[in-house]
Formats: structure tokens, sequence, C-alpha cells
């Protein structure tokens, strides 16, 4: 968490944002940690322990990679999105 | 398991087999499905062989089988249960029974059939006799009867009703004849035509439809038909309306005189029905027995001659030794099975009764053994898609337990929606779950198999899809709003940005990142769903996506070319760890490696503050490319030294992967440590550094021409070049 926080201290980014970024951050990367790098120790020896750990270790790496890119590419904007009128107007009595 | 990681560890076994118990063994190895057969007989036409009789019995019981077969389904009998027995062979001394059996059972069938059919065109000639004649006493008698029946003629009702009188036409001396029978609806129009244009108006025709449609035995279609009767006088006319009726296929019937005449007639034709009727009934009774015996054994019949079959074949691809009592063969067997097909063997001789038993001998070999990749029901759908590019070579690493998750995976990605996932995982998930009762059904629907086939395919597909879907945020292309936006749009009008004016007088409004509070934080599950309502929502996620595939890619390659380091370790060929790996490795990762730097380095270091100034990666790597620079704004400082270096660091790997490895080789073959051209001496030195390389290409050749390493070697470069430069295109 600590290596995190200072990684962060080295690009400009507003403080709200860092909060909202560090619990997904360790959260999703706790959890593909435990399913890729926990669980194959916990897998009994047959003859499938090897295709099944080999499963486990892609879909972890696989699904975290994905999630990571999706919340990096949203992490600093460069331009926001574009509403209609209506929209708006909506949003702005209904959306926090 | 090592086995799924590269293939299995092969040895050339030598079988020899008594010729008593031959037969046996093979049924036994054949049940088990151990080893694999070499032709020992290649140049020996199949016409030669010495099992060709048997092969040729086997088959005529297979024809009558499948006649057997098409006779049951036809009487819609059901499939016996309990198919989970798969009948071993049977010993060639049941075999004759088994096809004395069929060929009695077929000629009965054929039998019966034939007088089934006999008796239902009986049928239903009297039925057609019956309905014309009850038909044509309404044409007799319609006066009274006061229907319309067809076109109005003037009857001649007193030929019928008075049995002495003589009419005006009985005084001219011509005589009345009636030609009476059925005929197709569709030909009724063309048939009056025709009759009245030949006989000038000298006959009478009244047809009326057949209420009820008769099933036409010849062609087995439903046609309704019309009963007719002719009136003419006249011999000559009679022959004319003889032919007309016989070129229209009618069916004609014997017109009864009066009335009496006629009730006898149906009376008689009644009686003979029910008969027929009840003895047809019976036929089929009795017809439906035999098939429903048959059906009991027919299939494992089936399932018994085609074992039987396969074992003749492979009786046929070995050879007998000099003393003509023992079969050799010749199999690839598993080194982990040996004692599997040594106690197979032994099942056999115990079986056939053998003197002698049958036994094994292993052999040295240099050929290369078959790859073989055991797999589950699981494995296999996805063993035969890697197979559809190419099996790999002997002990090769497989690429098929990676592939059981990235092809769903990237199939995921490009499909990505969490409510059509779901409904994919569920149709997989229902497959799978009721596998066992559609395996014993064996549809004959090509489509359905090959969903059937791959439905662990589709599951795996289906639930990667439900997740990528979440992250993409699409559910039924509409998004899910669960841990609540980023974006604000009430920041907007705090700070008089925005007013109730602004949004009257603009219909559209570009929200600012810039301005605090709009932007909260990035969705922490994927994308933000107010992209889903945005105008401009596709250049947010094309630029998105199209980084996220060259990531992807990058990544997936690298992981490939790194698989191949322990191709290169397990065949002992460590020159190709630096001859082709690292070179390979290095191009990848100096261009399209420092793409998704760029990539993530962008993603990280410029926000919304200086996004005027945020260069476009694209040009820089093209730039970098062409050795330009300078109009756009660096991404850091030392951008172009660096990117200067990575150039020239991929550009010398080029001749490297192209000629590195066939000058090698030439060099090794040429002179070993040095390059001097002592012929006499180096002979002896080489023959010694021949056994490091294994490959079976390079073995046995001393003089290795120059050319033939390099074409040996050319391919792979550029494929790997070829398609990081066109997945990069694509991807920009």
């Amino acid at each position: 968490m600590r290596l995190l926080f200072l990684l962060l201290k080295l690009f400009p980014k507003p403080d709200m944002a860092a909060l909202s970024f560090v619990i997904p951050m360790s959260v999703m990367t706790l959890f593909w940690g435990i399913i890729g790098g926990v669980v194959p120790w916990f897998i009994p020896k047959g003859p499938n322990r090897g295709v099944i750990v080999t499963m486990l270790v892609l879909t972890a790496v696989c699904c975290y990679l994905f999630w990571l890119i999706a919340i990096l590419a949203q992490l600093n904007p460069l331009f926001g999105p574009s509403l209609k009128n209506d929209t708006i107007w909506y949003m702005y009595y209904h959306w926090p | 398991m090592g086995s799924v990681f590269r293939s299995e560890e092969m040895c050339l076994v030598q079988l020899f087999l008594q010729s008593g118990s031959a037969y046996d063994c093979i049924s036994e190895l054949g049940e088990m499905g151990l080893v694999e057969f070499r032709d020992l007989n290649p140049s020996v036409n199949s016409f030669q062989r010495r099992f060709v009789s048997e092969i040729k019995r086997c088959e005529e019981m297979e024809r009558i089988l499948g006649y057997l077969l098409r006779e049951i389904r036809k009487a819609n009998i059901a499939v016996p249960e309990d198919d989970e027995i798969c009948p071993v062979a049977p010993p060639p001394k049941h075999v004759l029974e088994i096809m004395e059996q069929l060929q009695r059972l077929e000629v009965e069938l054929s039998e019966v059939a034939r007088n089934k059919e006999k008796l239902q065109r009986n049928l239903l000639e009297l039925t057609e006799y019956t309905h014309m004649l009850r038909i044509t006493r309404t044409f007799v008698h319609s006066r009274s009867r006061n229907k319309a029946l067809g076109p109005q003629y003037e009857e001649f009702q007193s030929i019928e009703s008075d049995s002495a009188g003589c009419t005006g036409m009985q005084r001219l001396g011509a005589k009345l004849g009636f030609v009476s029978g059925l005929i197709h609806r569709v030909k009724v129009e063309a048939f009056e035509r025709m009759l009245w244009r030949v006989c000038k108006g000298y006959t009478i025709l009244s047809y009326a439809e057949l209420g009820e449609s008769l099933a036409d035995l010849d062609t087995g279609e439903i046609s309704t038909n019309v009963v007719f009767l002719i009136s003419f006088w006249g011999d000559q006319i009679g022959q004319k309306v003889q032919k007309i009726c016989d070129c229209y296929h009618c069916h004609l019937y014997p017109h009864p005189e009066n009335d009496e005449e006629r009730a006898d007639v149906m009376d008689s034709l009644r009686t003979r029905i029910q008969d027929l009727n009840n003895v047809l009934h019976r036929t089929e009774e009795y017809l439906r027995q035999v098939l429903q015996k048959a059906s009991e054994s027919a299939f494992t019949w089936v399932v018994q001659v085609k074992k039987m079959k396969a074992i003749y074949h492979i009786l046929n691809l070995c050879s007998f030794d000099v003393t003509n009592k023992c079969l050799i063969a010749e199999v690839w067997c598993p080194v982990n099975d040996l004692t599997n097909l040594r106690g197979a063997l032994e099942e056999g001789s115990r079986k056939g009764d053998a003197t002698v038993p049958s036994f094994v001998n292993r052999i040295p070999s240099n050929d290369t053994p078959p790859t073989l990749l055991r797999t589950n029901k699981f494995t296999s759908g996805f063993q035969s898609i890697v197979e559809a590019y190419g099996v790999g070579d002997y002990r090769e690493v497989s690429p098929a337990p990676y592939t059981i998750i990235t092809f769903p995976f990237l199939f995921a990605v490009m499909f990505g929606d969490l409510g059509h996932g779901m409904v994919m995982a569920c149709f997989a998930l229902w497959m799978v779950l009721t596998e066992k009762s559609h395996k014993r059904k064996r549809s004959d629907n090509e489509i359905w198999t090959m969903f059937f086939e791959g439905r662990y395919i589709i599951l795996m597909m289906g639930l990667f899809s439900v997740y990528t879907g979440l992250i993409y945020n699409d559910c039924f292309s509409k998004s899910l709003n669960i841990f609540g936006s980023g974006w604000s749009v009430r920041a907007m009008f705090t700070d008089q940005q925005w007013t109730n004016e602004t949004l009257q007088t603009n219909t559209l409004l570009i929200l600012d990142p810039n301005v605090s509070g709009v932007f909260v934080g990035p969705y922490p599950f994927g994308i933000d769903p107010i992209w889903n309502m945005a105008v401009n929502r596709l250049s947010f996620l094309n630029s998105y996506k199209m980084k996220m595939s060259v990531i992807i890619g990058v990544m997936h390659m690298s992981f490939g070319v790194v698989l191949s380091v322990f191709n290169h370790l397990h065949f002992k060929q460590r020159f190709n760890i630096y001859l082709l790996f690292l070179p390979e490795l290095l191009f990848l990762l100096c261009l399209f490696g420092y793409l998704v730097f760029m990539i993530i380095y962008k993603w990280l270091a410029f926000g919304a503050r200086d996004s005027r100034l945020a260069p476009s990666i694209l040009i820089h790597f093209i730039n970098m490319f062409l050795m330009q620079g300078g109009d756009n704004t660096p991404l850091y400082p030392g951008q172009t030294g660096l990117q200067v270096f990575l150039v020239v660091v991929a550009l010398l790997c080029v001749p490297v992967l192209l000629i590195g490895k066939p000058v090698y080789l030439y060099w090794l073959h040429r002179g070993g440590k040095s390059l001097r051209l002592r012929r006499g001496y180096e002979r002896v030195r080489r023959v010694s550094e021949d056994d490091m390389s294994q490959a079976p290409a390079y073995a046995d050749d001393e003089e290795e021409g120059f050319d033939d390493l390099m074409t040996s070697r050319d391919t792979q470069p550029k494929e790997v070049k070829t398609a990081t430069v066109h997945t990069s295109h694509i991807n920009i």
C-alpha cells in the first residue's frame, strides 16, 4: 500500500481521485492475487492438477490485466462526456 | 500431470502374436485404445492382403444390418435404452452364427414387405372400385336425386330401369357402352377436352370428385381423384375412349349393367375389403414383431461388426514371420503404458486359448514418434481447436492448456456483453448438465452436434463474456450503475459555469474535467456508466479499446515467444536461445513493448490539466521509425535518444534472426571450433560433434548445403515480423 502511495506521488492527480483509486486497486489486486497465487497450492494432487493450476493462474492474470487497463484508461481523462441538454437536466436533479 | 505440458514419451515396440490368439489380443488392445500400429506391408495392394475375405464378410453383414436398421426406423421402434454397454468384438466362431441369423432375417423381412405391398395394392383397387360404384350410381339416378353433380347431361335413364325395353338407339343398332374409372383431379379438364375433340361429341362424360383422398402406392403421394363415367355408342368410339383412358393413366373398372348387379358387386367388394384389411393388419403385426425382436440385438451387432472389421484391418497391417505361425506387429506405445500393454496381451492370449503367450519387445528407432496428448471430455474440445492449426512435433510444448483460458478470454474481449454472455453461459450449462442423455441420442443434425461437441468451450466463453461485459459496462447494450458514476453534472452548475440559460441555448454540452468536482475519480469496476449516455461515447471507447487490444496482443505474443524457450531447452539446442529466442523477444519488446510503455505512460502522466499538450502516440510511433521528431512535444525527457537506441537494437535483431542460425550450423558442420579447412583430421571430430544436434534434419548429412539451412530457417522470423506489424496496424 505504501509503495502505491509513493508511486502515486510521482504523477499529478487530484487528491479525491487518489483515494477512490487506491481502494479498488488493492481490493482487486488482493482478490486476483489470491486466485492466482494462493488457491493453486490447495488443489489436490491428481491427473488434472496441472490443467487446473494453469487455468487458475491464466484466469487471474487475464482478468486482472483487463480490469487494470479499464481503470488506468479512466484515471486521467483528457476530455469529458458530451451530453444532450435534456440528459443533463435529468441528471442534475436525479444523480448525486 | 506432465503430459499436459508436452506430448508423451513414446517407444517403438514389436509384438509377437501367436496366430491362434492374434484376433483376441488385438481385440483387447483395441478396447484399451493404447497403441498405434504401423503398416508392415505397405507395398501390398489392399485386395491382396491376408484377411480380405473376412473383411468382405463383415461388409456384407454391415449391408444387411443397414437394411435392418432402416426398416426398424421406418416402423418407429424405439432404440433400446441401455446404450452404456459396449459389446466386445465376437470371436470368429460366433461370426458365422450372426451371419446366418442376419441372412435369415433379411430374407424374411423382404418377403413380408413384398407381400404387404401386394396386399395394399389390392386393397387400393378394391376401395377405388367401391367408390366408383357408389358415385356412378348417383350419376345414373341423378334425376331422382335432385343433386347437381357436375355438368348436367340428358341421361338415358330408361335404359337402366327398362330391362326389356328398346330405345331409339337400340333400334338404330348402336350398342351403348360404358367406361368408368378414376382419374387424377389435375388431369380431368384435359381429359374432358381430349375426349370431346377426338370423339366429336359422341361421348358423354360425367364426373364427380371423390370426397376422400387416396394414397397412390407408386409415388406415395396423396392425391384427390375424380370418378368419371363415359357413355358412348359404337365400337370404334369405344376403342378410342379406351386408348385415351390408357394415355391418362386412369384406373378403369367394369361398369355393372343394372342396379342388382351393382348391389351384388358392392356387397362382395365389401366383404373382400374387410378380409383384406384383416390380413393386412395381421401382416403388419407380424412384421412389427419380427422387427422388434431384431431390434433387441441389431444395435449390438452393428457395433460388434464394426469392431470386427477394424480388427481385421489391423491384422492386415501385420506381417507373418518365416514359420507362418506368428504374427509380428510394430506399434508405437507410450512408455507409461508398457505394463498395460503386456497385461492386455496376456489377457488376449488367455481368451484365445493360446499355447504360447504373445509377448512384446521394445526396439530402438530413429523415426519421429507420433504425438500423443491425452485429453478428457473437457480438454478435448480445446485440443481439437489447437490441432486445427497444426499438430505439434513429438515432445514439443503443447499450447492446449493455455488455450483453455486464452481462447475464451479473447472471444469474450470481442463479445463483451453481460446479458448475452449470461444467456450463452446458461445454454452451455444446460448442455453440460444433460450431456449423458444427449450422448445416448446421437442426433443426425450437424449443427446441433457441432454445438454439443463444443459445450465446454461455449461455457467458458459465456463465463468470460459475463466478466468482460461487467468491465465494458454493457448489459444488453445498456450500462449498469452499481457504484455511482465518477462524473458529476451538478458540479458544472456550481461556479456559474452552466446555468439554465446555457441548457436552453445549447443542445450539446461537454463536461470539463478541469472544473473541480466534475470528475470525482475513476469508476472502480469497469467503464463509467455516464459514457453510455454521452454523444462522444465512441471517441473515448475507441481509444480505450484499441490501446487495450495492443496491450493484450503484445503480452500474448510475448508469452508465446517465451514458451519456445522450453522447447529449445528440452531439445538441447541452446544456440537457439541466443540465435532465435533473444532476437525475437528483443524485436518484439523494443518496438511493441515500447508502444505499450508509451500507452501506459500517457495514461498516467497526462491529465485534464495538460490535455491540450498531450501528444498523439501514433505520431510518435511513426516518427520513431522515420527517425524524425521535434514537431511533437516529447512524452518525457530523453525520449528521442531512447527511441533511436531501441530502433537500432530492433534493426540489429533482424539479420541475426534471418541468417544467424544457418551461419552457425554451417560453421559447425564445416569445422567445429575453428574455421580451418583441414579435412582429414576434422572428419573424426565431426562425427562426435554430430551427436550434439538431435534434430533429424541435420543429423545425417555431412555435406550440409548452406541453402538447405537457409530455407529451413527462413519462415519463422518473417511470420513474427508480419504478425507484429499487422497487429499494430490494426490497433493503431
